[in-house]
Parts: C-alpha cells; structure tokens; sequence
C-alpha cells in the first residue's frame, strides 16, 4: 500500500506529464483570416475589409487582463512605428460593457483603432484560446502567426514577423 | 487510511481523465472570464488576513488544515 | 505552583499549511501591506503587528517577505483558575520564493516563529499546476515543521525556562480548483497532517476526584500520546452574482487519530459598490467531539493512559459572525502605486463548551461554590479587529 506521500508525488508528476501536453504555444499558423464588422467606441462601423492589402495584427486584449494592459503601450509604440510602411494594429475589446473600456482608454489612450465584440463572435471566429492573442495577417489576407500570451520581451517576437511580412 | 488514499487520488485524477479520454474542450474560453477575474472572485483577496484567523482559530479548535484556495482569475498568459 | 496558558501556540503553522493561494498563470502584482489585529476575549489580549512585501524580481519570479509580532497579556480560564498572569511576545519571520514556468507555480518558503517558551520552524514546498485551458488548478504541498517545547517555571516578568521536548510535524496537501461556468468556481482541498514527539500544552493540567483535598480534586500533569495523525477535507464554491457581488459556501470535515471530529461551516458574501469600496460578512459554525482521552474531571489518579483536559480537545461548538470593508483611497494609484486600500474587519466568536467546565472559585475564602463536575460549563466570546494598510504597486 503507497504511502500517502509516495502518491501525491506520483499525482504531482502525472499533473505535470498530462498539463504541459496540453499546452499550447505561440506559432505560425495557416488560413483565411476570418472577415468582421464591429463597432468603435465611437460607434462607428469597421472591420479587416478596411485594412486590405495591408500587414494586419489583430490583438485581441480586455480590461481585466494584466498581461493584455502591460503590452498596449507597447503594442502603440509598434503601431505607431510601422504605419508608414503598410502595417496596422486593430485592437478587438471582447469586455461585455463598454464603459470600463471607454474609462480605460480615456486614461491610457492608444492611436490604433480600438472595436468592441461584446458579443465574442470575432473571439470565436479567431478560436481564441488564450488573453491576450495576436493573430499577424499578411498583405493577401492569410493568418501567418498567432501569438498566445504576453510576457515581456514578446514585442520582440511581434516586430521580426511584422518586418517579414511587410518585406514580402 | 485506505479510503483516503482513494479519495486523494480520484480527486487530483478525476480532471486529468476527463480532459485526456474525452477529448472535451474547455467550455469557458479565456474571452468570458472577465467574471472570474474581478477581484470580488479571488478565493484569498487578503491572505495575510485570512492566515490570521486561520491561525485564532487552530489555537482555540482541535481541527487544521485543508484551508485556502488556488485557481481562477483570468487565466492569462 | 503558578501555571500559564500560552495562546497561539498551537497552530503556527497556519499561514504555510494554508493551501497558498496561486493564479498559475501569471504571478499576482506586488504588493505591500500593513496590519494590526487585536484579539479580546476569554481574559486574553493579543495585539499583533505585521508587515509584509512581495515583489516580482522578473515576470517568472516573485520573492515575499513577513514579519509579524504578536504580544500576549492577561490570564485565560486555566490560568484565572491556578491563580496567575501570563505576558509574553511571539516574533514570527517568514520568507518565500515563487517561480512561474509556463503554467506551473512553484513556492518554497521557510518561517520561523519564536517566543521565550517555543520555538518553531518550518519549511515547505508547493506546486501549483494550471491546465484543462486554465479551468483547472492542481496543488500538491508538502510541508516540514520542528518545534521546540519549553516551560516558564518562573513568573511573566522572571521567566525561568525549562525545554520539555521537541515535535516534528510533516503536512502534506492537495487540492484541485475547477471553473463550472462563467460564473461559478470550485473547489476541493485535502491535508494530512502528522505530528511526533511531546504534543501537550505544559501549562494544561487534568484534574480528578480527591475527597481529600477541600477543593475536591487535584491537578496533575497531562499524559498525551507521542503521535497524531489527522485529515481534513474541504470543499469550497464561489459565484457570482449578476449586480456584481460573490458568495462563497464551504464546509470541512476533519478527523484524527485522537478521536477529535470537527466540522466547519462557512458563509461569505462580498458587496462591492464602485470601484471604491468592498463589504463583506461571514458567518462560521464550527462544532467538535471531544479527544478520546479527554476529560474535564478523570475519576482517579492515573486512570487512563493518555490524560487530557486541554480545552481545544474538548468537545465545544463556536459560531463567527464578521464584516469587512476595503476602501480604495488609490483607487487609480499615484505615481508608482497601481491601487492602496485600508482595510478593516471584525469578527466576534461565541465559544460553548459542551464538557469543560469554568473552574475559577466563586465561593468565600478559598470554598468553591461549586463541587466538583458540577462547575457551570465554560462559555465565552472574543472580539478580532483586523486593520491593515495595503499598496500595490
């Protein structure tokens, strides 16, 4: 018969085998990117459609999320530097309300355009299944890479693709 | 001694089986948790505190352990 | 011969038996805090003072640091009834190390926690596993504790210590939290503990019958067992409600191989209004069966092998009723702050005991009012203020 302690380290090993299989990370990725239409905070229509022919990141990001806060200055800097060659950054809120979000904005503003799925269809559509997630479009329309999560240092990782894409 | 034996592993198990045999998705996506992830949901808002009465009541009861909790929150990153 | 009742001694262990909170996904925000707390009840009162920090050094690894001073003074029930005073200061230091690697936390931690008549130390280990697409939280925790046990001979103020024997106490844990819904969070905790080596209060004694004494029994020392096992289960939910606001349930059943049976019973509800203020209330019931060798009045000398008359062996029932608000002074942070809040909580605990007996001389002149056994059943209630300071930054 185990000992009670032999078998929460077996547990504890079989958690670890089971989970890190389970995990998934950041690579490319293939596909049509899914088209959209959803609102800005100003209430006004936009989509990808906007944007063809152009590198697109679709990060997808919301108030309650650390990590999504902790890469938005980051994400502007990018954007910002990048416009001029054909690149843009479309920012999709996936909160239910939108006042946090307008509040938050209002502090912390970005100059890349910022739409709101309430709704989670785009979230959907995406397969989203981790906050943040940047999904890097090229020029034909086509997903190339998806990113899950964000630790420090990713920015990095974001402008090596977003530089190949553009170059193509 | 045996039971709990059982119960420990059926407990710590019972998830593992479910997620590998089934091949079930996870059915609240990382887009919904913004519930989970207010901090009105954090099992241990205050964990000084709660280790506070944790230990006011161990030194007045016969009863310890098995208190605390881990999980929730956004799951981000 | 004056005798003492320490208060806190028995679990200083609570803040790293505790299944450590953990959200394995990214390590929480750094944080400092403040904190006072005051305990009056039974004749004692404890004042504690606290300070603690934890900061992240990088995104995977967190350190916390705390330091926590708690002073004792007045005389309890065993005390009032052999006649003294205690005064004593508990300084307890504790330091922890968190690492995160994708979605695995890993915690090890050391406390020390010393007082002039029982020094105690403690390392443990935790692991904290997220998976299921962060549904799921398996924990798994291990940890090792060496008390050292003493008896002040002397008085408060001219203590004259006497080490009495050492205990080694090994606590193992699991649990696993689940998400059910958008809106609903469970989750269930198990620990055995095991403890060896002398595990009995020195300032408790036994009394039995002695018709030859005028006060009709005498005390003698407590005879306990040099071993103890003890599970506990607990199971737990939190949810949501639509206005915003959460209400947890949870129950614990523990058992032991002294024959103690306890039960717990909890009820939280937490009411934020803004993004300023949040208010809580909690009501606890928590009922015991009392130690097999325990008893308030033993028939004879040495009539059993283990003797006991420790009143948490007893078998007694307390109910808890508290309340908690936090108001964000920073509820936006300034300059290098993300947020600051001060807390206050209070929580008044109505003790009934149903087999230990208030022995403390009502009568004239040293007669007691009372004969033996038929002493009115112990009751009483304590006061917990809590406030604390905390900033995040």
């Amino acid at each position: 018969m185990l000992r009670t302690s032999t078998l929460l380290k077996r547990c504890a090993m079989a958690a670890i085998v089971v989970a890190s299989t389970a995990f998934a990370a950041s690579g490319d990725a293939s596909g049509a990117a899914p088209a959209f239409t959803l609102t800005t905070l100003g209430g006004q229509p936009s989509g990808l459609s906007a944007y063809k022919g152009q590198v697109v990141m679709v990060n997808f990001w919301a108030t309650w999320c650390g990590p999504c806060q902790q890469e938005m200055p980051l994400l502007d800097q990018m954007y910002k530097k990048y416009k001029p060659a054909g690149f843009t950054l479309i920012g999709v809120n996936v909160d239910k309300e939108a006042p946090a979000v307008k509040e938050l904005l209002t502090r912390k503003p970005v100059s890349f355009p910022v739409l709101l799925d309430p709704a989670n269809q785009v979230s959907k559509a995406y397969h989203v299944d981790e906050m943040p997630s940047s999904v890097i479009i090229d020029r034909k329309g086509q997903i190339r890479y998806i990113h899950r999560g964000y630790k420090p240092g990713d920015e990095n990782d974001y402008q090596d693709r977003i530089r190949q894409l553009i170059r193509e | 001694m045996r039971l709990r034996q059982i119960f420990l592993f059926a407990t710590l198990s019972g998830p593992l089986l479910l997620c590998g045999a089934c091949g079930i998705q996870p059915w609240v996506k990382p887009y919904e948790r913004d519930r989970l992830a207010d901090p009105i949901m954090a099992w241990d808002r205050d964990a000084i505190s709660n280790a506070y009465l944790d230990h006011i009541r161990e030194s007045r009861e016969g009863s310890r352990g098995a208190t605390g909790g881990a999980g929730g929150g956004c799951g981000c990153n | 011969m004056a005798h003492r009742h320490i208060f806190a001694r028995a679990a200083l262990l609570a803040a790293l038996l505790l299944i450590r909170s953990t959200i394995a996904d990214v390590l929480p925000d750094n944080r400092a805090d403040v904190f006072y707390s005051k305990y009056s009840g039974g004749g004692m009162d404890i004042t504690g003072y606290s300070a603690t920090a934890r900061a992240k050094i990088t995104e995977n690894f967190a350190v916390e640091a705390n330091y926590f001073v708690d002073k004792v003074s007045g005389a309890s029930v065993d005390v009032l009834s052999q006649a003294s005073v205690i005064k004593d200061t508990r300084k307890q230091k504790s330091g922890t190390l968190e690492y995160l690697h994708d979605k695995t936390t890993y915690t090890a931690s050391y406390m020390s926690s010393v007082e002039r008549d029982y020094i105690s130390d403690t390392a443990s280990f935790s692991l904290s596993q997220s998976m299921f697409g962060d549904l799921t939280t398996i924990t798994l925790g291990f940890a090792n504790t060496h008390n050292k046990v003493g008896d002040n001979g002397g008085t408060a103020n001219k203590p004259d210590i006497t080490w009495v024997g050492h205990a080694l106490t090994r606590a193992y844990s699991g649990g696993v939290s689940q998400i059910i819904t958008k809106n609903f969070i469970a989750g269930v905790n198990l620990q055995v503990i095991t403890d060896a080596g002398y595990l009995a209060n020195p300032y408790r004694e036994i009394r039995y019958l002695d018709p030859t004494k005028a006060i009709g029994y005498t005390l003698a020392s407590q005879v306990y067992p040099d071993t103890h096992t003890s599970t506990a289960v607990q199971v737990q939910a939190k949810y949501y409600l639509p206005y915003r606001a959460a209400v947890t349930g949870l129950y614990r059943y523990y058992n032991d191989t002294w024959g103690v049976v306890g039960n717990t019973y909890e009820l939280d509800y937490t009411h934020p209004i803004a993004n300023e203020w949040i208010f809580e209330g909690r009501v606890r019931y928590y009922k015991q069966g009392a130690a097999t060798f325990y008893s308030d009045l033993f028939p004879f000398a040495l009539s059993q092998n283990f003797t006991a008359r420790d009143q948490n062996l007893a078998a007694l029932d307390n109910t808890t009723v508290g309340a908690k608000v936090t108001y964000a002074f920073l509820p936006d942070g300034w300059k290098v702050f993300k947020r600051g809040t001060v807390t206050g909580d209070v929580s008044r605990i109505r003790f009934n005991y149903r087999d230990f007996r208030d022995i403390r001389d009502f009568g004239v002149a040293s007669v007691p009012a009372y004969s033996p056994g038929a002493e009115p059943l112990y009751k009483f209630s304590a006061t917990v203020y809590q406030l604390y300071v905390s900033m995040y930054f």
